[in-house]
């Protein structure tokens, strides 16, 4: 997954590895069983020993309102990320350089979509309709991950991304994979096996920019810098201002906090970086020996907070291809329905 | 409009001849065909499978909300329906 290992090969202890270890995890808990809670019982001690014994939680569990809550906005974010996310890759299909290249990047961009649907499925599990999630997301009352409100105006852009976003998202997603609600849990590793091919296709693209040209090396520098801290920015806030972390720790929902993970990111990025021959920008970016790990400038929060709350460069742009994608693709739906129903009705006469 | 009239579905795959068919996942489809074909585009990307099966969700019964409950205990206090449960003599062979 990293460097330039393509051999399909992970390294002990990669990424990969992790995903490959939290379902073994999965499995081993399910193994370990677990008694019905007697009637009567108190729920509230019965969900808390699931959560406590690294069990996982399944829809028909009781569970707290809260987390209920928690997971459907978490999951739900998720899906709307993936589903978003298609448009500035999508945008490159029809220019790739090669046949092969928007053969991958053709593949990339349904694996989003898939993505988004296998994350729909999760949320759904916990009791809220899949209309109603593609309602919020269009009437803009759930958000998306900001990193899609940014434009890729190179070809290079669609390796950043594949490279920088999609390891970020990666960092984000591994520990996810152990998380304490049974169907994201399932979700994430599914999701986790097939991001990683796609941070290394981003991986490749830049690579071969970086080895081509002048000018090629040059746009893929030019990406790099614009992705950096975006893609810095995706673990959130700093851990003082994450609203939602405490108890999503104590829910085992979430297993790291956001400068825990943005710091892993770093200092995995730091050594890829190298093997490209590309620069990461930041000047005080530098080997701390007592931490052992790298010191870095934090990304911009207040420009992250301004693209969340609607004003990035691409916010309007991306929600108007999604609702118009949605209008525009009624008819197909309005079709298949009226097809299904016609079949059932001649059923019906028939029997 | 009309999704919300678009039944969810259950899919199993089997992924190789010899295994069963397991679940992984579900979807939503307006019909069997065109579930079947969305299956294979969302859970068989990479030749995860040899065979699908969809199953309208709505048409499964399941045994109880809680997964694990009474239901299952008449099973719960007749050991000896394994074989460890038996004592099998020194000295006796292929039992």
């Amino acid at each position: 997954m990293y460097g330039n290992d393509f051999s399909g090969e992970d390294p002990p202890g990669g990424l990969l590895g992790e995903v490959e270890a939290a379902e073994a995890a999965l499995r081993a808990a399910a193994e370990r069983g677990r008694a019905a809670a007697e009637p009567g019982a108190d729920l509230a001690a019965y969900f808390a020993g699931i959560v406590d014994a690294d069990q996982k939680v399944e829809p028909r569990d009781w569970m707290p309102e809260a987390y209920r809550r928690t997971l459907i906005r978490q999951i739900a974010q998720h899906a709307h990320s993936e589903i978003i996310g298609m448009q500035p890759e999508g945008n490159w299909i029809s220019r790739a350089p090669s046949l092969k290249r928007k053969a991958i990047l053709l593949a990339k961009v349904q694996d989003e979509a898939g993505h988004g649907l296998y994350l729909y499925a999760a949320a759904e599990t916990l009791g809220i309709s899949r209309d109603e999630l593609v309602d919020l997301l269009l009437s803009g009352r759930q958000k998306y991950s900001s990193i899609f409100n940014y434009p890729t105006l190179s070809w290079a852009d669609v390796g950043a991304i594949g490279w920088l976003v999609d390891g970020a998202a990666i960092v984000n997603q591994v520990p996810l994979c152990r998380c304490s609600y049974g169907p994201y849990a399932r979700a994430m590793i599914r999701v986790c096996k097939e991001e990683s091919f796609h941070q290394r296709q981003g991986y490749e693209i830049l690579h071969t920019l970086a080895h081509g040209t002048p000018a090629q090396k040059e746009m893929a520098q030019d990406s790099v810098n614009r992705w950096w801290y975006p893609s810095l920015a995706m673990f959130g806030p700093p851990d003082g201002d994450s609203t939602h972390s405490a108890q999503s720790m104590a829910w085992k929902i979430k297993r790291f906090s956001n400068d825990e993970l943005r710091q892993r990111f770093v200092d995995m990025c730091v050594g890829q970086a190298e093997v490209l021959g590309l620069t990461l920008p930041d000047p005080d970016l530098r080997w701390n020996e007592e931490r052992q790990s790298y010191d870095f400038t934090q990304p911009d929060y207040d420009e992250l907070m301004r693209v969340i709350k609607g004003n990035g460069p691409c916010n309007r742009q991306r929600m108007e291809h999604r609702r118009r994608a949605h209008r525009e693709g009624a008819w197909v739906r309005e079709a298949a329905a009226a097809y299904a129903a016609k079949h059932t009705e001649k059923e019906k006469v028939a029997a | 409009m009309s999704q919300q009239h678009t039944p969810l579905w259950e899919v199993f795959v089997r992924a190789r001849r010899g295994l069963a068919h397991t679940h992984v996942g579900s979807l939503h489809a307006p019909d069997a065909e065109l579930a079947l074909r969305n299956a294979r585009d969302l859970y068989t990307r990479r030749q995860e499978g040899v065979s699908i099966w969809v199953v309208p969700a709505s048409d499964i019964t399941a045994s109880s909300p809680d997964e694990k409950d009474a239901f299952f205990d008449p099973a719960a206090d007749k050991v000896y329906r394994h074989p460890t449960f038996y004592e099998v003599p020194e000295g006796a062979a292929h039992l």
